[in-house]
């Protein structure tokens, strides 16, 4: 039976790793994915897992040990945060590159500096053409599901690449919420035994991993890995509906929020989504044909899907936790436009970057953001396209 | 002069390569020819020879070719002319290191 219980996104997250199980588990803590690792370190301790806990001395070491365990046939996961994920940044291209699936939960917090140990998403941000999977969660239910729903996405025979799901620093991770828990039985049973295709352990199949490649290869090397991320696209959605079938969760590339008449809409990751939907009810009860469009899969990102959802709109704005520093709008944005505009797909799109450095994103952010798409919707025109949300200073 | 294999055509397609950049099955180093990294050659005299073997134990790339307990030349194809061999060899003039010319 189901059991509902209070957890913070770093609790789901540690506790959904415990039914997991995995293998090896490498990790070295950092603000504000500590209790991640503080309570997994426990449930070894407790002898509630099987798992070998590699204790390491800094997060290079921790995805390079994944690594190893991963092409040794182990199933690995690991997590960290910000200035972590920065100093994992060689090793992520290694794991992709040499088709290692494995799991990483990086609590979103802005990359130094200035030293902020709150939420943007600049991490993982930087993270983005590195070949790993890339999730975004929006409460802690769903960080607890999406760690489940991730072993299978890494380890499916057409992906095989690493997985980074992703949840706010502090938002989501630090925030107690109701969580309806899989019994551990459906958990194991869900993710079903790691078949590795890379495995230095088969003898009867002697491989090397890992050795030089010449300028005759690279190239398509790389391409295999970036067909193995478009066959992700529909990993994640067969992978999200399974999941639904047994626990009435369903979960796909997009989560659209009263979307189906909306004239102005938001496209949005992460926590702020929720604080959307709330701003989304509001409007539509005052007769505004308003919706949400939560982008939960950033890479590979679906740019059909989102074309399709946001095709017909009267304007849409565009939001970033993250800018590109010297680039027009935040990344979000910029994909997000250019998806619509080479599908032939023209309507006034605006970008905002907002929230950077934990700055809060309340109700009545949103709804200026919504007047803006208004204005936009009404004179068809995007009188700015790369917009600061609460900068002070900026007009 | 002898010339050092080009890369082989018909080079396979994105599809027909071993998943993650593997090398799949063991023992297959000498398809790779490295012969060309070479800008010295070693040049073997089989009249000052003994045939003591040091040159053989000591080359990284197994490029001293023996036949019937005797060392009889050198696989250009796999050499790259560390010199090695030459340091090594005991005996004068056996086993030198020359620039240019050609086998
Ligand atoms: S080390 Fe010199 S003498 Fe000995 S086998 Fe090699 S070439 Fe001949
Ligand atoms: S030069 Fe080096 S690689 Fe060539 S045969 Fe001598 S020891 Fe071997």
């Amino acid at each position: 039976m189901p059991r509902i219980v209070g957890l913070t996104g770093d609790g789901a997250a540690a506790e959904a790793m415990r039914q997991i199980d995995p293998d090896v588990v490498a990790a070295y803590p950092i603000t504000p994915q500590t209790e991640i690792v503080e309570r997994f370190a426990e449930f070894v301790a407790e002898g509630l897992v099987n798992t070998e806990f590699v204790a390491v001395e800094s997060e290079h070491s921790a995805l390079s040990a994944c690594c190893g365990a991963a092409a040794a046939g182990a199933r690995a996961i690991t997590c960290t945060s910000s200035q972590g994920l920065a100093l994992m940044h060689e090793i992520l291209y290694i794991a992709a590159g040499n088709r290692l699936p494995m799991v990483l939960t990086n609590v979103n917090r802005t990359l130094s500096a200035p030293l902020n140990i709150h939420c943007d998403h600049s991490d993982s941000m930087g993270s983005r053409d590195s070949g790993w999977i890339q999730l975004y969660c929006e409460n802690v239910q769903e960080v607890y599901d999406t760690v489940i729903q991730a072993v299978r996405i890494a380890e499916h025979p057409e992906v095989n690449l690493p997985v980074m799901l992703n949840l706010d620093g502090f938002v989501i991770s630090h925030s107690m919420q109701p969580v309806e828990l899989m019994d551990d039985a459906a958990v194991k049973e869900f993710v079903g035994p790691f078949r590795p295709v890379v495995d230095l352990l088969d003898f009867q199949n002697p491989i090397a991993l890992g050795a030089l490649v010449a300028p005759e290869f690279q190239f398509e090397h790389k391409y295999a890995q970036w067909r193995a991320m478009d066959s992700a696209r529909g990993v994640i959605g067969e992978v999200g509906r399974e999941f639904g079938e047994g626990t009435g969760r369903h979960y796909g590339l997009l989560d659209p929020y009263r979307l189906d008449d909306a004239a102005v809409v938001v496209v949005v990751m992460g926590s702020a989504a929720g604080t959307s939907r709330a701003v989304v009810d509001e409007l539509r009860s005052s007769g505004v044909r308003a919706g949400l469009l939560r982008v939960r899969a950033f890479r590979p990102f679906p740019a059909d899907e989102i074309t399709a959802a946001l095709e017909g709109r009267e304007a849409v704005a565009v939001l970033d936790r993250a800018g590109t520093q010297g680039g027009e709008g935040g990344p979000l944005f910029t994909e997000v436009r250019a998806a619509l505009y080479t599908r032939g797909v023209s309507l006034p799109v605006l970008g905002y970057i907002y929230g950077l450095g934990g700055r809060d994103v309340p109700p009545a952010s949103l709804r200026r953001v919504f007047e803006h798409v208004r204005r936009a919707a009404a004179t068809g025109k995007v009188d700015r396209a790369v917009n600061y949300l609460d900068l002070r200073g900026w007009k | 002069m002898t010339r050092i294999a080009p890369p082989p055509r018909g080079l396979p397609a994105w599809q027909e390569i071993p998943l993650g950049g593997i090398v799949a099955g063991p023992g297959n180093s000498h398809e790779y020819l490295t012969g060309s990294w070479r800008t010295r050659r070693p040049i073997h005299d089989p009249g000052k020879c003994t045939s003591c073997m040091i040159c053989w134990l000591f080359c990284p790339d197994s490029a001293i070719l023996v036949e019937e307990e005797r060392v009889v030349g050198i696989d250009t194809g796999h050499c790259k002319g560390c010199g090695i061999c030459a340091r090594e060899c005991p005996i004068e003039g056996a086993m030198v290191m020359a620039e240019g010319g050609s086998y």
